[in-house]
């Protein structure tokens, strides 16, 4: 098939999503504001908390906004494109994964189209709102290498949580019920990144920012735009690296949705 | 009748011990979260001088790691079946039993709650207290006082909840609904930080005008004692007011809703 048919196909797709979505209109319509007030409920948590003290984890206001701006801008942009992917498990309980796979288009995508949610347009553009704000704000000695990083760290964060979302529905294809497991890390990855890394303690706080790389999506990106160095003795370089963590989370997201397909069995009915 | 009660209650509960899988997971998930607000908590604790809101450090520990095991209790983020049922007209086959569906709903409901107790409760607090150190309560009477508030949470989380897939009758799809009542709910619960970090004029209007603080707050601040076995036995029997207040709004709803149902479909 032309490339041109398939963007025509994928468009069809995502345009009978959206139409369908519209239909209980009242209902979409406070979905919409709700999901806008989303993002601005979770900032305002971190900053009820910033309150008690007037500072979280050895950082000031306008540095911990601009953690939690970036990390809602890279949540809600991977929640937009991949957030629905969980819905795969309805597709291998009852076997209706099939038809995804008759045709002839990647699988993923496929999933990706027809679990489009328009309701969290409104969250994403907010969250990308906020995070210029916070930029605005924020105590920054521009340079061009800066500009690159603050335009590249919230797509990196935004593949890095799309490449979460992938990795936790294909558990599916093994494990039906595992539902909240992916939830762990994908919400709980969200709630994680809104906060300084330095505010977690212990073998919990490692595995976390580093091991899984939840500190790449907003606090080392913060700590390279505001040329601060960490408290916990990453060496800086280290702070630039959110993009390539993001090359490696999405191969190895891709890889196992790979093996997850091959290894789908259907259910027979 | 009593028979039918606890023959419904526990339905609910074989309902849900059929899924062991799906509750490992979700125990899982919340030791997770139990880990990270911990973590924030106790940093804000330090920062501050050892304590938040009134709570010190082992009564926070407490506050994270109670309210990550009721939050699978309560289970406010999880509809009943009632709206998708009004959706697809199955509801009709609910009226026509001769027990208000209002009383099936609850007593399966209860029966769930009591299978999430003694799964998902207890992993996330075994967890916190063997990682942290939990608080141990002073007086022997908030242990049964903590349980007589973890069931007046689940009513109230169970009416509110009731209402909610109400609205089905009129706009047939509840997802807009549900979207608010999941983040209005987790964050005036005190699901997310003890209330008592809030501006006081707030945290006010929330104990007195809302039922949110009766699904966790009231629970958890039984449990760790915070102002004492008084102030526990004044927020346990003001759960006990909105319980009778919202099931009647749920009868009275009902009573409504019905009137207007129209059966979609064959």
């Amino acid at each position: 098939m032309a490339e041109s048919g398939v963007v025509a196909v994928y468009a069809r797709v995502v345009g009978a999503q959206i139409r369908s979505q519209v239909q209980y209109r009242g209902s979409f319509l406070l979905e919409v504001f709700g999901s806008m007030v989303t993002n601005a409920l979770d900032v305002a948590t971190v900053f009820v908390l910033f309150s008690v003290t007037g500072g979280l984890g050895g950082f000031g206001g306008t540095e911990v906004l601009l953690m939690a701006a970036l990390s809602a801008v890279c949540f809600s942009w991977g929640d937009l494109v991949m957030g629905n992917s969980e819905r795969l498990r309805e597709y291998v309980r009852t076997g209706m994964f099939d038809s995804l796979l008759l045709r002839p288009l990647s699988s993923l995508a496929q999933l990706t189209a027809i679990t489009f949610a328009l309701r969290r347009v409104g969250r994403a553009v907010q969250g990308l709102v906020l995070y210029v704000i916070a930029l605005l704000l924020a105590d920054i000695d521009w340079t061009v290498g800066r500009v690159v990083l603050a335009v590249l760290a919230p797509i990196a964060g935004t593949v890095f949580f799309a490449s979460l979302f992938v990795a936790g529905a294909t558990v599916a294809f093994w494990w039906i019920e595992s539902g909240e497991v992916a939830n762990a890390f994908t919400y709980g990855g969200r709630d994680f990144t809104s906060y300084p890394s330095t505010m977690y303690g212990g073998w919990f706080g490692d595995l976390f920012t580093l091991g899984i790389g939840f500190g790449f999506v907003a606090y080392y990106p913060s700590l390279a735009l505001l040329d601060h160095p960490d408290p916990m003795g990453v060496p800086s370089w280290l702070h630039w690296c959110s993009p390539v963590v993001a090359l490696i989370a999405a191969s190895l997201a891709a890889l196992f949705w790979r093996v997850g397909v091959r290894h789908y069995r259907s259910t027979g009915s | 009748m009593p028979h039918v009660q606890v023959a419904l209650a526990a339905a609910g509960f074989r309902r849900y011990a059929t899924y062991r899988q799906a509750a490992l997971a979700g125990a899982f998930t919340n030791v997770v979260f139990g880990f990270m607000r911990c973590y924030i908590l106790l940093v804000v604790a330090a920062q501050a001088g050892g304590s938040v809101g009134g709570y010190t450090g082992p009564q926070l520990v407490s506050y994270v790691w109670l309210g990550q095991g009721l939050l699978a209790v309560v289970n406010s983020w999880t509809q009943l079946d009632l709206a998708e049922r009004v959706r697809t007209g199955d509801v009709v086959a609910d009226l026509l039993r001769p027990i208000n569906p209002l009383w099936t709903y609850l007593w399966t409901d209860l029966g769930r709650a009591g299978f999430a107790m003694v799964t998902r409760f207890i992993v996330p607090v075994v967890v916190g207290a063997i990682a942290f150190g939990l608080y141990v309560p002073r007086h022997l009477l908030t242990y049964p006082l903590f349980l007589v508030s973890t069931a007046l949470a689940v009513l109230v989380c169970f009416a509110c909840r009731y209402l909610i897939s109400l609205t089905a009758f009129w706009m047939l799809d509840i997802r807009g609904v549900t979207m608010f009542w999941v983040f209005v709910s987790g964050a005036a619960s005190g699901l997310y930080f003890p209330l008592a970090i809030l501006p006081g004029w707030l945290s006010a209007v929330l104990w007195v005008a809302t039922p949110f603080p009766a699904l966790m707050q009231a629970p958890l601040d039984v449990a760790v004692e915070r102002g004492g076995l008084a102030h526990g036995l004044l927020v346990t029997g003001g759960q006990l007011v909105w319980v009778v207040l919202l099931l009647l709004a749920c009868r009275w709803v009902q009573h409504n809703a019905v009137r207007k149902l129209v059966v979609q479909g064959g």
